[in-house]
């Protein structure tokens, strides 16, 4: 478990959770199984005057042994198909209401994050843009609107426990709500091509007061794009 | 020996005699000739496999180093590298070593037939499928390289001619896959069409041995699911010599179409794959346990339920695909309850081991290798299939780990157990038992080393498909693993030296078999080793059921099927 990175999302734990619940379930059943297989090799090993039983499994008595775990089997399936369901239904289902909106393109092989600007409107002369990171405030819901230009790529982002494939030809949103200032990585996590493995990001989560700060420096003086900061890139 | 026994002995005679050395050993209709020939061309393939896969590690360790006897890589190569590791192993390795070698040379012999129902579709199917192997091969050497869009062949990358290094080499691999289809075809409409219609007399459904059974059941799965990616192929190859824009948006085309066509065919592969290594597995497992098998009707209820469920969880790999997330529950649900026919499966193969009597002969040890080694793939695979845990880890070493902890043991351990098991009736000589010992402890010791590794790369994000996975800020802590893994890929590779040797060796100079050196039931070890052409002097009668060993009061251990007595299961027909 304390291989996972960090988490700082508002639905990590529940991501975390139904990884422990399953690790618990199979944990246990994977032991026992190959306990068993290694004890009933060594204890039925051949010997001289030990002949096998010949049981064949054909009754109910006998057939018990392996329909009745069978039955746990199903029952915690159902358990585990429950706790997924909750959490996928937190991720992907629901859409808490944005405080920002973003929106992400994928182009072969960089991250473009738009932002709408002040008056909180695309495609207005106020909008701002930045290359390869992503800049948002802590504990407020963020949502992105994600497009490829050309093939499939996902968005992922192992601190948020968050991954999204965009696929050229449609706008597919994801939500995410940062809890702890820092910068963490984003991935494209989709073979994309030759420099696939150079599509990284940074996701910047900033305090509240640094986010008005970065908002106060970028958006409101800049009234076109591109920007001039250091911080947002050139388009190539 | 009644008179028309002694015609069809002497017409078989005359007939093997008549047969030139190309119609024998080239373009034979034999199937036990056929699966040694698919058995040649799996193993070289095999090799090209195992060889990308050391480049691969290589890299993945010392990302930018030279790798011995290959030279430093770019992305691009390596993304070839990827790719034509999946397309090879799973398509060119695993098919033809579990379904092209085994059914080919068990099923008729387990079910007391002269041949296969078509022996000349039969070659057919082996050559076609040779021709597509060699079109694969070449692709390595065309201008561009060969594939580089994953074995998977995501549209648009795989769809348009300008987005990888790749022109010829992605349309080779096109063809070379839908010639590797129409190989499968053809050899499953010959399995269904045999096991169903040519069993000896006496040999009802319910005494038809299980590794036929398993065989049976992956062809009626593979003929049911591969017919849309057969569609999907043309459609591809369409998109890329003409633009079709099948799978391109700009066109009005969509990339999620070809995912949907893929894992439709994809996710069955896995059962078309893994029931043959089951199969193998069950025919094992009792023989040297000398025990009956544990629950052969249920065994055989659990095979038709994977295949059917198997048809109805393939969305499991396209969660986050972008397509309608309300779909995640259902298809989580249909890919955790194949966990069930599976957990039967094994729970019978763990209740036959109970109160025998263990040989732990080379085939016997890599079945238990197989068993305990699947263990882990098939209990990981449930963190993928349930769609929450598969957020984060999809995509990652996690997916990796997991899928070699499947499909390695069932193509390799059982596929080894299934090859030092009927080695013998296939070349009427025994392997080396000694160094089939080393070769198993070897592997089993070198698997684990190779794989356990990735499963905590994974767990701590590491996505796969990634040419430097340490230029990741997030994973430069954890290089190390990449390194462990490779090192003990390539004691995997080295420690199948043994095993090669021993091979060709005991072609020659290994033990000469008896017919029935394992003392098992099956109707093909009560025929010579090597059986002659056409398998039985005489058609066989079958008068029990396979696996009765160790009956009380027999005067030995085993109950060949051809001998009459009380049996467990019914005749042909009953229940």
């Amino acid at each position: 478990m304390h291989w996972l990175p960090s988490d700082v999302s508002t639905f990590g734990p529940s991501v975390d959770h139904v990884f422990r619940l399953i690790l618990y379930i199979v944990g246990v059943w994977f032991i026992a199984a190959e306990g068993a297989i290694i004890l009933f090799a060594f204890r039925f090993r051949r010997r001289p005057g030990h002949a096998a039983v010949h049981v064949a499994g054909e009754n109910m008595r006998q057939l018990a042994w392996i329909l009745v775990p069978a039955l746990v089997v199903v029952f915690l399936d159902f358990g585990i198909d429950i706790a997924a369901g909750h959490a996928w239904e937190e991720i992907k289902l629901e859409s808490p209401k944005p405080a920002l909106n973003v929106s992400v393109t994928a182009e072969r092989f960089a991250w473009i994050f738009d932002y709408p600007g002040p008056d909180g409107k695309y495609g207005t002369p106020d909008d701002y843009w930045s290359m390869a990171k992503l800049y948002v405030p802590v504990n407020q819901v963020v949502r992105v609107d994600m497009r490829s230009m050309d093939v499939i790529h996902s968005f992922a982002v192992p601190n948020l426990r968050l991954r999204q494939d965009v696929v050229p030809g449609r706008t597919i949103s994801a939500w995410f709500e940062a809890t702890k200032p820092g910068t963490y990585e984003i991935e494209c996590t989709e073979l994309c091509g030759s420099e696939h493995y150079r599509m990284q990001a940074s996701l910047v989560v900033l305090s509240d007061s640094e986010y008005a700060r970065w908002q106060h420096e970028h958006w409101s003086s800049i009234a076109s794009k591109p920007s001039s900061s250091a911080s947002a890139g050139v388009k190539q | 020996m009644s008179q028309a026994a002694a015609q069809r002995k002497a017409l078989q005679v005359a007939h093997l005699e008549e047969l030139s050395f190309i119609r024998k050993y080239i373009f034979s209709t034999d199937h036990k000739t056929i699966a040694k020939q698919y058995l040649g061309i799996s193993l070289f393939m095999a090799i090209v496999g195992g060889f990308t896969a050391y480049a691969i590690r290589w890299q993945l360790a010392w990302p930018s180093a030279r790798i011995p006897g290959v030279g430093t890589i770019t992305p691009d190569a390596y993304n070839t590298l990827v790719t034509m590791h999946g397309t090879i192993m799973v398509f060119f390795v695993a098919m033809p070593f579990l379904l092209g070698v085994f059914g080919n040379f068990c099923i008729p012999l387990m079910i007391g037939a002269g041949d296969m129902a078509f022996p000349r579709l039969n070659m057919l199917s082996v050559w076609t499928f040779l021709v597509g192997s060699l079109i694969l091969l070449a692709s390595f050497f065309v201008p561009g390289g060969a594939a580089a869009a994953g074995w998977t062949g995501y549209a648009p990358l795989s769809a348009r001619p300008d987005l990888t290094p790749a022109v010829l080499g992605q349309d080779m691999w096109i063809v070379a896959l839908a010639l590797e289809f129409s190989s499968f075809l053809m050899g499953g409409v010959n399995f269904i069409t045999t096991a169903l219609n040519m069993r000896a007399p006496g040999m009802g459904l319910w005494r038809v041995p299980l590794l036929v059974w398993y065989e049976a059941t992956a062809s009626v799965l593979f003929l049911l699911s591969v017919g849309p990616l057969i569609g999907g192929a043309v459609m591809l190859l369409l998109d890329r010599l003409v633009g079709a824009g099948f799978f391109l948006p700009a066109k009005g085309g969509d990339p999620l179409l070809w995912e949907h066509l893929f894992w439709f065919f994809g996710h069955p592969e896995v059962y078309v794959v893994a029931l043959p290594g089951f199969g193998i597995m069950l025919e094992i497992l009792p023989v040297f346990s000398r025990k009956p098998i544990f629950a052969y009707r249920a065994l055989v209820y659990c095979a038709l339920t994977a295949t059917g469920l198997s048809l109805i969880v393939w969305a499991h790999h396209m969660f986050i695909s972008g397509m309608d997330p309300r779909l995640a529950t259902p298809f989580t649900v249909t890919t955790i309850l194949i966990s069930v026919p599976f957990a039967v499966i094994v729970f019978a193969m763990i209740a036959t081991l109970w109160g025998g009597s263990i040989r732990f002969d080379t085939p016997m040890l890599f079945a238990l290798g197989g068993l305990t080694s699947f263990l882990l793939g098939g209990v990981t695979g449930i963190f993928l299939g349930s769609a929450a845990t598969d957020i984060y880890l999809h995509g990652t070493y996690f997916v990796v780990a997991h899928f070699h902890y499947t499909l390695f043991p069932v193509t390799f351990f059982a596929g080894f157990a299934g090859l030092y098991y009927w080695y013998p009736k296939m070349f009427g000589r025994l392997m080396n038992e000694t160094w089939g010992k080393v070769h198993f402890w070897l592997t089993m010791l070198a698997f684990q080393g190779v794989f356990m590794p990735l499963f905590f790369s994974g767990i701590a994000g590491t996505p796969r498909r990634v040419f430097a996975p340490n230029e990741y800020p997030l994973f430069k802590a954890i290089q190390p693993l990449q390194v462990h893994a490779t090192i003990a890929t390539v004691t995997l590779l080295l420690v199948q030296i043994p095993f090669v040797v021993n091979f060709f060796w005991s072609l020659r100079r290994g033990k000469r078999a008896e017919a029935n050196p394992w003392l098992a039931n099956t109707l093909e070890w009560c025929v010579p080793s090597p059986p002659p052409h056409a398998n039985f002097a005489h058609t066989p009668r079958v008068r029990r059921w396979p696996y009765e060993y160790s009956v009380p009061g027999a005067r030995l251990d085993w109950s060949p099927q051809t001998e009459s007595g009380d049996t467990m299961l019914p005749a042909a027909g009953g229940q």
